[in-house]
């Protein structure tokens, strides 16, 4: 890669905002100039978990000070509705009905934010309450309604492996669900133009939904609505459909008064009324042998979907790509349970349910470990798929290039997992207080949306005539790093440094029918489109430079010192200005869908995924046995992003990714009353990760000598998602600690998140077991 | 009589005549265009507002983060204000700027600002190191949830070996500056969204008080911002006592360590740390940085809240709080002053002078614990603290056992105390104190904890504390801090 300019794809640069971000320049849809005269928008929220509406007495609202106007449902001119999979189940604004506590019934429209939020609490309603099903085991007895199919994948007879197994154990595991907690809440800014149009900054990763929303909504075509979002302040899935209702808002309200309006939630407001990651209650039963070997799993896994179904059926469908994690399950059965209850509409979540498969995955090797007495990370190494045999998942897609085998070993080597382990045994022996546990798991992770239309990705370049070049492409920018990673291949193609290359705003008016930038796809696709555009452009510019050089296609050199035409050079710059002389086109979009892809529902059969991003994390952690407080004393991370398109940047996201995952798995505890009402809807009782809940040990890598071997741009692999799951490693070494108790006899059984009081409760019951 | 409000936002001075007594800094920064100042909670806790205070405290400068969403334009009062726009540009970055740069410190950016400014007022806070620990308290109060901290760290420790920033050679000119505002005058303002009135002298503050006892007194702001941006609430009449030169005294007496009511947390903290070292290590896990740079001892008491983190520890500590209405002044034992949940022992017109803490008797020993969900700036669900003195012979002469989050109010546990007195501290005496604490307490469930879990960690703070005060072995872990017993 010695050819290579400074910053180019598959070398580290620095995120291309990061001297905005760092000197406050860099602006969210909140700190954009406001136009003159723009209105504030807060919504009306429900205070019951179900009801019906008896009436809704907006009367002391519309004269209060600044109030401008007031929406309810009968104010929105086109169709109030805005599931984003056409379920007509999620109405914008309440109509006879509120399904969750939290539920927008009303917006007002003042000219200031302080107003309308004053005048909000002004609105008396009157509800007939109904009976509400708040979790999991409320909507199983009451038969609550799923919000999107159950799917079965299955594989074998499980019942026969089952019965025919020498050994067998069954289960159940509780995971919590989790709050986005991005930094930036929802926020969206319409302004009405001439002739219908409506132009939305919203803070979404996915501008076209967006935008077909607002539409639908204004009762208009997709033409005449632009949405743009220049980046998010974080996002992690809590954006890609639960960012629409704010813009749809904003523009109903903007369409209606004429001025611009904002819509910019609280953030007590925001987590009242926006979903979440699914919680699960998983059964399992499996069968296994006394070496270890696990010959048939039957699970089901019932997920908390709220009030809508949004995206719980493709969610709970992941989470079913994901029970097998790495391993290959001989005979097996999984079944998806999306039950309807009366909370916040559960939503995308990085990961998007496969973390909560892969918990679950992992809780069968742990029992299969402790029911053997096996070392967990034996147990995975006899059970991980197998390269040529045992590689059929259970939707029947073989696993080409297995190497968890491979990054778990080579993950025992480095951290020197073996003598870390024995030394903590021995620890645990002679300390009464503190307990010590360590845990080593892997992560496999299925790259593409399950969803096959959305992978497809376009781009739009143009190089102007004094050589520097603009890029544009269908993804969002919410902090992963995709425009810097953009720009990078523009700079390797062209042999540019970056202040010759711009990225702008994501915007539907200049690459049309995007797919959210979603499921870690966001590089793959819209890099692929990128290189798409820019080879065209460069193809074109060669063709010229062949004609009017005489020159071969082949000896035409884009490098970092200039373009070299056989023998001579010239700048870029140079370059673009005589082929526009010449009137060569230097402006042109790219496209790319990713190939090999099908997955049928219907059948549960496919290859739903291009292919798997791997990885492996060792987690150390000492335990509380007083309080079950616990510290995370060390990880250690060996990560598969393929040849990395900016290790920089992939290695930020493990570690972000691995802290998210932990802070799921810990001190993040979403909590309900009896009433419906979240009680933890602020960062004051909703605790995500602090700077000291880093684990002070903290080595991360990247596997070395890895290209994907797929044809992925230029070979990378998808790192968004993956590192997330690194965090179930903290969960199962608490496990390891809490197993002390009982001298490692006794599979604890440490349910998500293992806050202290969960900790505790679960040391309490098994030393009580331990006698 | 001034009848106006001046302080410096970065270069320029700012004077009000006309101003909302509760229009938060963080409002008024954005509506004026400073858009590098984020609201992420508008409540304190995530640290995206941090802006840098400069105040001149005893002849030097004091450089602060706080968070603006809950602080008041009229508590900035003769400061200095930097924000984010103020610190460097893309040509000519503060060391902080750079090293968050070239550690790849940021992804979505949006927390960004609020930890640059926070890691620009710890390269300003005298004696802060390079250290993990430190560092971990510098920063508690910013989240991030893009990162995972680990470059942010490391960005830090850059920017700790880096050379002199702007403002280093700017010293003698904010000195001067803030010199200029100084005039000892009170200060009111009236206007239509209400009163301003800023008290020269804890005189002052007692007769505005008489006058209107239904005025709002703000020390920190870091409880009453709230009451303005969550719950909505105006406020006819604010009195920001934060600058009042008589309360801002910390002095050792006869009788102990007498704190007044202006006295923040961050200022506190070193000499009740001398006075009772597992006390500082507690405070260290008060709020944040942040909130320790604003919030004062005596207004975590004289909210009344059952959860504070100070009042059981000074309680436990048999500390005095001193009241005064008018010229009347009394002193009543802490516990005595909470009554019921939100009723405290104030008569209307009074106010929190100050407290004292004791000295503790030579031998006593005194342990406090926090439980939390979170380790840095999370509510406790239970706050022990505890204070015994035992004889020669072993026996327990003095006990006093206060929790925080059990009750209505903080509480000590009186059972227990009874009975451990006069026992010999041993695995007996633990046992009996441990039955008793369960009927001295019938806490709530809520969203931090269930009653179990209070219940049972009450408990075994109990055993911790023996443990620990009878040479046990090690008793926590070793990320609760400097104390921990091996």
């Amino acid at each position: 890669m010695s050819d290579l300019v400074p910053g180019a794809a598959s070398t580290s640069m620095k995120h291309e905002s990061a001297l905005l971000h760092v000197t406050g320049r860099a602006a969210y849809i909140d700190d954009l100039p406001e136009p003159r005269g723009t209105l504030h928008l807060v919504p009306g929220l429900s205070t019951k978990a179900h009801a019906r509406i008896v009436s809704m007495d907006l009367d002391a609202v519309r004269p209060a000070p600044g109030v401008v106007c007031v929406l309810t449902a009968a104010d929105v001119p086109g169709e109030n509705q805005i599931s984003p999979v056409h379920r007509e189940d999620e109405p914008l604004l309440a109509t006879d009905r509120v399904h969750f506590w939290g539920q927008t019934m009303f917006a007002v429209v003042a000219t200031s934010r302080q107003a309308a939020r004053q005048a909000v609490r002004l609105a008396k309603i009157d509800y007939e309450e109904k009976p509400a099903i708040l979790n999991i085991a409320q909507a199983r007895e009451n038969g609550s309604p799923m919000v999107w199919r159950s799917l079965t994948m299955q594989r074998g007879d499980v019942e026969r492996g089952l019965k025919a197994a020498p050994r067998r154990l069954s289960g159940q595991i509780e995971i919590g669900g989790q709050e986005h907690f991005y930094l930036e809440g929802q926020a969206a800014l319409a302004q009405p133009g001439e002739a219908g149009e409506m132009r939305v900054w919203s803070s979404t990763q996915h501008p076209s939904e967006t935008q077909h929303l607002v539409a639908a909504v204004l009762g208009r075509p997709h033409h005449l609505v632009t949405t743009e979002v220049r980046r998010m302040g974080g996002a992690f899935g809590g954006k890609e459909t639960q960012a629409n209702a704010w813009a749809c808002l904003a523009a109903i309200a903007a369409d209606r008064t004429g001025q611009a309006v904002k819509a910019r939630l609280d953030r007590d407001d925001d987590m009242m009324a926006t979903g979440k990651r699914h919680d699960f209650l998983i059964d399992y039963d499996v069968g296994f042998t006394d070496e270890g070997d696990i010959l048939a799993v039957d699970m089901v896994l019932a997920a908390r979907c709220g009030w809508a179904a949004d995206l719980s059926g493709p969610v709970t469908d992941r989470a079913l790509f994901h029970a097998d994690n790495a391993y290959f399950y001989p005979d097996v059965r999984l079944k998806s349970e999306p039950l309807r209850t009366n909370t916040q509409s559960n939503t995308a979540y990085r990961g998007f349910g496969g973390p909560q498969g892969i918990v679950a995955a992992e809780r069968v090797i742990e029992e299969v470990a402790f029911a053997t007495g096996l070392d967990p990370v034996a147990v995975r190494l006899r059970n991980v798929y197998g390269t040529g045999t045992r590689n059929l998942t259970p939707y029947h897609m073989t696993v080409e290039d297995s190497i968890t085998a491979e990054i778990l070993t080579k993950l025992v080597g480095r951290c020197d997992y073996q003598a870390r382990k024995a030394e903590i045994r021995a620890f645990n022996l002679t300390s009464r207080i503190i307990r010590r546990g360590i845990a080593l798991t892997p992560v496999k992770f299925g790259i593409s949306f399950t969803a096959t239309h959305y992978n497809q990705a376009g781009a739009l370049v143009h190089v102007y005539t004094d050589g520097s070049v603009q890029v544009n492409h269908g993804g969002t920018e919410m902090g992963q790093g995709l425009h810097t990673k953009m720009v990078q291949i523009v700079l390797r193609e062209f042999g540019l440094t970056a202040d010759r290359v711009r990225i702008t705003a994501t915007t539907t008016g200049k690459v049309p029918n995007t797919s959210a930038t979603a499921a870690s796809s966001g590089a793959d696709l819209n890099g692929m489109a990128v290189l798409d555009a820019v080879r065209k452009i460069k193809g074109r510019m060669i063709t010229f430079a062949t004609e009017k050089w005489g020159v071969a296609a082949e000896d035409i050199h884009f490098r970092p010192d200039g373009v070299h035409v056989g023998a001579e050079a010239m700048t870029f710059q140079q370059l673009a200005w005589q082929a526009y002389f010449a009137r060569v086109s230097l402006s042109s979009n790219g496209f790319y869908k990713t190939p090999k892809i099908s997955w049928n529902p219907e059948t549960g059969r496919g290859r739903p995924f291009f292919y798997f991003a791997y990885g492996a994390a060792c987690a150390e952690v000492s335990v509380d046995l007083l309080t079950g407080e616990h510290s995370i004393d060390r990880v250690d991370i060996l990560h598969d992003a393929g040849q990395s398109l900016n290790p920089a940047i992939d290695i930020g996201q493990i570690e972000g990714g691995f802290v998210q995952g932990a802070g799921w798995l810990t001190t993040e505890e979403l909590v309900w009353d009896g009433a419906g009402r979240l009680r933890t809807h602020a960062p004051s009782t909703y605790k995500i990760p602090a700077c000291s809940d880093r684990p002070r040990i903290f080595n991360v890598e990247l596997l070395e000598n890895a290209p994907n071997r797929e044809e992925t741009i230029f070979r990378s692999k998808a790192v968004g998602e993956p590192p997330f799951v690194h965090g179930v490693a903290v969960l199962q070494a608490i496990s390891d600690a809490i197993a002390s108790l009982d001298d490692y006899r006794t599979c604890p059984k440490l349910d998500a998140p293992a806050t202290p009081e969960r900790v505790l409760k679960t040391l309490m019951a098994l030393r009580e077991k331990a006698g | 009589m001034r009848q106006t409000i001046r302080f410096y936002l970065g270069e320029d001075l700012c004077t009000f005549r006309d101003l909302s007594p509760t229009l938060t800094l963080l409002d008024w920064l954005r509506d004026r265009g400073r858009t590098g100042t984020k609201e992420g909670c508008n409540e304190g806790d995530c640290g995206a507002c941090t802006v840098l205070v400069v105040r001149l405290e005893d002849g030097r400068l004091n450089w602060r983060a706080v968070n603006a969403c809950i602080q008041f334009v009229s508590m900035l009062d003769g400061a200095q204000v930097f924000t984010i726009e103020d610190l460097g540009t893309a040509d000519e970055p503060h060391p902080v700027q750079t090293a968050m740069v070239e550690q790849h410190g940021s992804q979505c950016g949006f927390c960004t600002p609020g930890f640059v400014m926070s890691m620009a007022a710890y390269r300003k806070t005298e004696g802060a190191t390079a250290n993990d620990q430190a560092i971990d308290d510098a920063l508690a109060g910013n989240l991030c949830r893009c990162t995972g901290y680990a470059p942010i760290v490391r960005a830090m420790k850059q920017a700790m070996a880096a050379g002199p920033d702007r403002f280093d050679a700017q010293v003698e000119v904010i000195a001067g500056r803030l010199t200029a505002l100084r005039d000892g005058e009170s200060v009111r303002l009236e206007g239509p969204e209400g009163t301003l009135s800023i008290p020269a002298s804890a005189d002052d503050l007692a007769k505005i008080l008489l006058a209107d006892p239904e005025a709002t007194i703000v020390a920190g702001a870091t409880d009453v911002g709230l009451w303005v941006t969550k719950g909505m609430r105006r406020l006819k009449h604010v009195v920001p006592i934060g600058r009042v030169p008589g309360l801002r005294a910390l002095s050792r007496t006869s009788k102990g360590l007498r704190i007044g009511a202006a006295v923040t947390y961050q200022d506190a903290r070193p000499a009740i740390a001398e006075l009772l070292p597992d006390a500082g290590e507690m405070i260290r896990r008060l709020g944040s940085t942040q909130v320790r740079n604003s919030a004062t001892v005596c207004g975590n008491i004289a909210n009344g809240s059952p959860i504070g983190d100070g009042p059981p520890m000074f309680i436990a500590a048999n500390a005095t709080l001193h009241l005064r209405r008018g010229a009347e002044r009394r002193s009543i034992a802490l516990e005595d002053y909470f009554i019921a949940y939100g009723k405290q022992d104030r008569q209307p017109g009074e106010f929190v002078e100050a407290l004292t803490v004791p000295e503790p008797e030579p031998g006593a020993q005194f342990r406090a614990y926090k439980i939390s969900k979170r380790f840095d700036q999370d509510i406790s669900a239970v706050l022990g603290a505890f204070m015994i003195e035992t004889d020669d012979q072993n026996r327990i002469t003095v006990v006093r056992l206060a929790y925080g989050g059990m009750a209505a109010t903080p509480k000590r546990a009186s059972g227990a105390e009874a009975a451990l007195m006069g026992r010999v501290w041993d695995k007996d005496a633990l046992a009996a104190a441990r039955a008793a604490i369960l009927e001295d307490f019938a806490p709530l469930t809520d969203m931090r904890a269930s009653a179990w879990y209070r219940q049972t960690v009450a408990a075994n703070l109990l055993t911790r504390f023996f443990e620990e005060t009878t040479g046990g072995g090690q008793a926590r872990l070793a990320r609760t801090g400097g104390l921990a017993h091996v």
